[in-house]
């Protein structure tokens, strides 16, 4: 007997994208696409997904695509929904994908807005925890003691002294109708909950782990391997939350240890014990957090 | 045809309903929030189907115009002096995108000091974002640009986006009998937007990808090309707007008393209301005046500015903006599309009207009869601010 395919066979995404060896993004937008199928109109900021579909006049993508300015992809997306709402256009998924830059910094007013507003769009933020279209800058949503360019350890230990900010739980806080984290390691994870997006009305928020092998100062043959790790160390835990309700989607019956993780990547490094025992101190913190938040919300189900 | 008497904002705000703008995306700002909140009472009186996205920023409001623009909707936007700002990154990627979007800006001063008094700071900053710029000088002609600009911008070999100007306040919130035409006269002047290419998942294409150096300027040169082609469609716009509406305003630049005129002040906005009437005073008492009223700043209205150059010896320029460093940008323009011909006429360029400083009647009066009897060609006094407390240059 044969097992059931739940990762659709089309291909939206062709082969000859211009990132780099083992990038964790291309796996992110190829299996996004799958999930959502051709009717599907995509507007990308400065990110390296500006670059990586190549250069004109040619494309890797199947589907439209609107390149727009760094900060612009929730304007963007709410121009694009507007336009097709007024010409009652209603079977298109709009979607915006922007790095973490992209949306936790630069984009994220515009972000706001458009959530705030209860634009139809699904809004994916891929996740490399750094500017890398630029050359591995901070961003906000840089784990606390990495490296970057712009957090360059040197003789004064200045690595990323605060912690990741937190996308999902900003985007809880606009009531929107759906948010979900999702990692290149766990494809038909992704599937299943960006096609459960697609048919949800409103603003959508999807968080997707896409490690980047040249940023984060690794081999390129780990990245599905690394973003496995982080899942199971609840470095980056896969949950999603529907109408304020959590559901951890994957729930190790305990976590494996964060070291072995961060040992594989260059940019941790530097990172003297205590950091790292803090590190696994604030993973711990986080992981009971969620388990309260999703056993206190799930008593608010049918409310 | 509906005869009302309205504002400024007002007329900008039945221009985009009767264009029938598919999309509005816009923020408030003084003197402009009454365009968008006319535009909010219309929708949420049914009286105007349009999607209205109230966003958080301009930034994001031209952001918003241009993809819905590239879905292949109709959109108008309307800001003003730092809104116009903040939008700079945006208005570039307009024209890149060539979206014809329209958007109706009220001249406003930049701060600080704050002033939301009438200035032309905030567009003429904008002056190499490839947009068509008009500058109005009634309420009517308002309403009639908009109409005209969609058509002008929409063109498939234009493609550019254009902002329809109002000084603050004079216009913007001053009342005036305009002219509403009538939806279907509209509807037979201003067919739908049909762009040829757009966000469509039957035809997907990718917009605004990198490109190498190899063909960066060629996409360049396509918009300068359009821009320059604008020069005709305006005209031919115009009169095909005339033929059914009755109006016209003189295409790129409207003269006024200029044939056998001595000195001739050349200003853009409402102020050449002004001298028109100075003009006619003036005439009455045998002083040969005139007006070059600057409609469009850009495109520039080269043709006509050495047209002009030709008939008149002294063209003093009313600069309402300066360009720190050297000179107001109005006169820039003209000594530049002067220089390659052999006309030299004696060219002054007056800095007045900043941030609201009234040019009244008797401020133009002074100006024309200054330069009546200039003789002066070189480069002493060439560039003067007009009632400047304290400041010695001032005219006398
Ligand atoms: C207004 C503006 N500021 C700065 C830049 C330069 N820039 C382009 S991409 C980028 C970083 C993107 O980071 P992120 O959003 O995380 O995407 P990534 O490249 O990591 O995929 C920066 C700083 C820009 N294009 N526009
Ligand atoms: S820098 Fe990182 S995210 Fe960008 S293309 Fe390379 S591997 Fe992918
Ligand atoms: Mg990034």
């Amino acid at each position: 007997m044969m097992a059931k395919l739940t990762i659709p066979e089309e291909e939206l995404m062709y082969p000859g994208h211009v990132g780099c060896l083992g990038c964790g993004a291309t796996l992110a937008m190829r299996y996004t696409l799958k999930a959502l199928g051709q009717r599907t109109i995509i507007s990308v900021p400065a990110c390296c997904w500006a670059v990586m579909p190549g250069v004109f006049p040619l494309t890797c993508l199947k589907i439209p695509m609107l390149y727009t300015a760094f900060e612009t992809t929730g304007a963007s997306i709410s121009g694009i929904r507007a336009a097709l709402d007024a010409k009652g256009i209603d079977d298109i998924t709009v979607v915006g994908w922007a790095g973490d830059g992209g949306t936790a910094d630069i984009g994220i007013q515009a972000l706001s807005g458009a959530v705030e507003r209860g634009t139809d769009v699904m809004y994916i933020m891929y996740d490399n925890e750094a500017y890398m279209n630029t050359g591995v800058q901070r961003s906000s949503a840089t784990p606390i003691g990495a490296w970057t360019t712009t957090t360059p350890v040197g003789t004064t230990k200045d690595w990323k002294k605060m912690p990741k900010k937190d996308m999902v739980e900003i985007m809880v806080a606009h009531k929107i109708p759906y948010t979900a984290t999702m990692s290149i390691s766990h494809p038909e994870d992704m599937i299943k909950k960006l096609q459960k997006a697609q048919k949800i009305k409103g603003p959508k928020f999807i968080h997707i782990y896409a490690p980047c092998p040249t940023g984060w100062r690794m081999a390129p043959d780990k990245t599905v391997e690394i973003a496995k790790m982080a899942v199971d160390s609840g470095a980056f835990p896969l949950y999603e939350v529907e109408d304020g309700i959590y559901t951890i989607t994957r729930k190790p019956k305990e976590l494996k240890p964060v070291m072995p993780y961060l040992a594989m990547q260059g940019r941790f490094r530097h990172l003297p014990q205590e950091e790292l025992d803090g590190i696994q101190l604030g993973i711990q913190k986080r992981w009971k957090r969620l388990l309260k938040l999703e056993e206190f919300t799930r008593d608010l189900e049918g409310e | 045809m509906v005869r009302s008497v309205i504002s400024g904002n007002s007329a900008s705000a039945y221009g985009a309903k009767i264009a029938r703008a598919e999309v509005i995306a816009a923020y408030p700002i003084t003197p402009q929030t009454s365009i968008i909140e006319k535009i909010a009472n219309f929708v949420a009186n049914g009286e105007f189907k349009t999607e209205f996205v109230k966003v958080e920023s301009e930034h994001s409001a031209m952001a918003a115009c241009v993809a819905a623009s590239l879905t292949g909707a109709r959109t108008y936007t309307a800001s003003s002096s730092h809104g116009l700002l903040l939008m700079h990154e945006m208005l570039i990627w307009a024209s890149g995108a060539r979206t014809p979007v329209v958007m109706s800006n009220v001249n406003r001063a930049n701060g600080p000091p704050w002033s939301v008094w009438a200035d032309q700071h905030d567009t003429m900053a904008q002056r190499d974002t490839g947009w068509m710029q008009i500058y109005c000088e009634s309420n009517q002609e308002v309403l009639d640009s908009i109409l005209m600009q969609y058509k002008v911008g929409e063109s498939p070999d234009i493609m550019i986006p254009s902002m329809i100007i109002e000084d603050a306040f004079i216009l913007s919130h001053t009342v005036e009998p305009v002219d509403i035409p009538d939806q279907d006269a509209v509807d037979d002047f201003l067919p739908p937007f049909a762009p040829e290419k757009k966000l469509d998942p039957d035809d997907p294409h990718g917009f605004g990808s990198l490109v190498m150096p190899e063909w960066y300027m060629e996409f360049r040169y396509k918009i300068a090309e359009s821009m320059d082609l604008a020069r005709d469609r305006i005209r031919e716009v115009e009169k095909d707007f005339e033929k059914r509406f009755g109006r016209s305003y003189g295409g790129l630049m409207d003269f006024y008393e200029v044939e056998d005129a001595d000195a001739v002040l050349m200003i853009g906005g409402s102020v050449a209301s002004t001298a028109k009437e100075v003009i006619d005073k003036m005439r009455k008492e045998g002083k040969k005046v005139g007006l070059a009223r600057v409609r469009y700043f850009r495109p520039f209205p080269v043709d006509e500015v050495r047209w002009l150059a030709k008939k008149v010896n002294r063209i003093g320029v009313v600069d309402r903006s300066y360009c720190f460093g050297h000179g107001g940008p109005i006169a820039a323009e003209v000594y530049g599309a002067l220089l390659p011909t052999g006309d030299r006429p004696i060219v002054k360029n007056f800095i007045a009207g900043l941030g609201g400083k009234d040019i009244t009647p008797e401020v133009l009066e002074r100006l024309f009869n200054k330069m009546l009897v200039t003789n002066e060609s070189g480069t002493e006094k060439e560039i003067e601010w007009v009632d400047v407390k304290g400041h010695s240059l001032g005219v006398e």
